[in-house]
């Protein structure tokens, strides 16, 4: 097993693990951090596959695509931070009721 | 040519100048809302002369550069968005008057349109992930602009769907360029074949942009969504985000994973699609406020969007399902935001939506809910309108290949539509001698609304020369 590959494995799992407890939570802190965990699993799956060219430089490609979802992913979790508080200010709770629509 | 940049700079230009300068925010929405639809015509004559063309962002060549590509559907599409957007901006201006929001709202506006832009004009799938984050997150942020406590659930509810569904794409994309050493929708068309990684790429892919356009039954979020958020921002909502993902995943599937896909997945879809219009219906159909009707109208719709995965999978009618659905995208686009807009008008006059305590409007706001009427035409697909050939041209493919169930579907659907349509009607036309309090509507948002279900009209006029933009440098 190559070192990469255990590094897109590793990837995987932590999408995978991010996943699951986006679902199993109700706490939205929890969520937030689970799409957090989540995101981490994709980027160091990409990071695994820029050892795919022949040779010692790696290919820069997923480098970039990496450092802008980094980008993404924090706007995306400083968007997600406001919202669960103005929910706990108007709400009193940080977790999502069920408002099914009337 | 550097025209496509324009398109996608000029709103994000926008953006930060209403932001830093509010004062300004107004003048330079309306500004922007004259100048775009002027560029877009002008990228559409260059496209409908000489097919499809490139650019690259600064000069830097792909794979590290951005490139920006434009053919005839992507022209289709933005041009539609110009249109949607740039009516909604003057309805939005008498909206928002006096009220704190608008403050916020301009920037987003701006921002959605600046997202969407880029999108329609994306030539590689990784530029695609960032605009999908972009339209998502100002999207988000314009549904919790009203902060009540539903909208803010409902905007926190959208954004994990987003989050999630994005994520999922992204995956797909790590995939495919582990896979092709390519991120361009133009070489991964050329390279690849048959293989695992690539269908798992095509399934998170499809998932995440699945959920992304709320296809049943992953719809949850849409109808809280739509039915809160302010009036301007449901019917672009409605109109063209959630087709934005619908556009990409066409794209990719056109492009890339054709070749590679089993007819079954294509039926799938379409078993997804019946799904959502019956189910979307008959919501529509039981809703108590006229928006929440409206939002489940669009839960419908969607459903048949996804019709043209097994339609266009028929061989001999394949590119009449693609000019089908596209038709669909255009004309409900208009139709739905039209819709939405003469809901908000009922909102902003008497302060609620409540069909049943909605007696005899159609005497106070007779111009609105004409506009709700001729969209409705076009909703249900009734000639002459938009949405009768995007049916049209649906049946004909479904009859060319024998397959008779789908049209028996479409059927139900418009029937279905027909009474959810009419149930409002026959409230809004009935005689009520009472005296409601009612705040008067400027006439900009009345008429905004019906220039949208004009355009939705229209478009059943003109349907040979929008399939002859369809079809400028071949995307089918």
């Amino acid at each position: 097993m190559t070192i990469s590959l255990l590094y897109a494995l590793v990837g995987v799992v932590l999408l995978g693990i991010g996943l699951y407890s986006l679902i199993i939570y109700s706490h939205l802190v929890k969520k937030i951090l689970a799409l957090n965990v989540a995101g981490s699993g994709v980027f160091l799956f990409l990071v695994a596959t820029a050892n795919q060219t022949s040779g010692p430089v790696p290919d820069p490609v997923p480098h970039a695509m990496v450092l802008t979802g980094i980008v993404v992913a924090v706007s995306a979790t400083a968007l997600a931070l406001a919202l669960a508080c103005r929910i706990h200010q108007v709400t009193g709770t940080a977790r999502l009721t069920e408002n099914e629509p009337e | 040519m550097t025209l496509p940049a324009w398109i996608v700079s000029l709103p994000l230009l926008a953006a930060v100048f209403t932001f830093v300068f509010p004062r300004i925010r107004i003048w330079a929405g309306i500004f922007t809302a004259i100048i775009t639809p002027l560029m877009v015509v002008f990228l559409g004559r260059e496209i409908l002369a000489h097919g499809a063309i490139q650019m690259q962002v600064g000069g830097w060549q792909t794979p590290l550069g951005i490139q920006l590509y434009a053919d005839g559907l992507s022209v289709a599409m933005l041009g539609i968005t110009a249109i949607v957007i740039g009516c909604i901006t003057f309805y939005a201006r008498c909206y928002f008057t006096g009220d704190v929001s608008s403050r916020y709202f301009w920037p987003l506006w701006m921002f959605l349109w600046s997202a969407l832009n880029a999108l329609f004009l994306s030539g590689d799938i990784f530029n695609l992930y960032v605009t999908l984050e972009l339209l998502g997150l100002s999207a988000v942020a314009l549904v919790a602009l009203s902060q009540t406590a539903d909208a803010l659930s409902a905007a926190m509810r959208y954004l994990l769907v987003s989050l999630t569904g994005s994520l999922s794409y992204l995956m797909g994309v790590a995939l495919l360029y582990a896979a092709n050493g390519t991120l361009s929708i133009k070489l991964l068309a050329t390279t690849g074949a048959a293989s695992p990684s690539i269908a798992t790429a095509f399934a998170l892919m499809a998932a995440g942009l699945i959920m992304k356009s709320a296809l049943f039954p992953m719809h949850f979020w849409l109808p809280p969504a739509h039915a809160n958020a302010p009036a301007p921002v449901s019917a672009v909502l409605s109109a063209l985000v959630v087709k934005a993902s619908f556009y990409i995943l066409m794209r990719l599937w056109l492009v890339i994973f054709e070749p590679f896909i089993n007819p079954s997945t294509a039926q799938l879809m379409g078993v997804l699609g019946a799904g959502a219009i019956i189910w979307g219906s008959v919501q529509a159909l039981v809703a108590e406020r006229l928006k929440l009707l409206v939002a489940y109208s669009t839960v419908a719709q969607i459903g048949y969007l996804f019709l043209i995965f097994p339609l266009s999978s028929i061989t001999q009618s394949n590119h009449t399902a693609w000019q089908g659905g596209f038709y669909f995208v255009l004309s409900h686009a208009c139709a739905k935001s039209a819709v939405f807009l003469a809901a908000g008008s009922v909102i902003y006059s008497f302060g609620h939506d409540r069909i049943k305590e909605l007696h005899g409007i159609v005497r106070r706001m007779p111009v609105s809910m004409f506009a709700f009427a001729l969209a409705s035409v076009s909703l249900i697909g009734l000639p002459p309108s938009g949405g009768f050939i995007a049916k049209w041209l649906y049946l004909n493919a479904a009859l060319t290949g024998g397959h008779w169930w789908w049209c028996v579907l479409i059927i139900i659907g418009s029937l279905l539509a027909t009474a959810y349509v009419f149930r409002f009607f026959s409230r809004a036309f009935s005689y009520s001698p009472e005296v409601v309090e009612e705040r008067p509507v400027p006439w900009i948002m009345e008429w905004t609304a019906l220039g949208l279900a004009l355009c939705a009209l229209i478009l059943g006029f003109i349907a040979p020369a929008v399939t002859t933009l369809l079809d400028a440098g071949n995307p089918f």
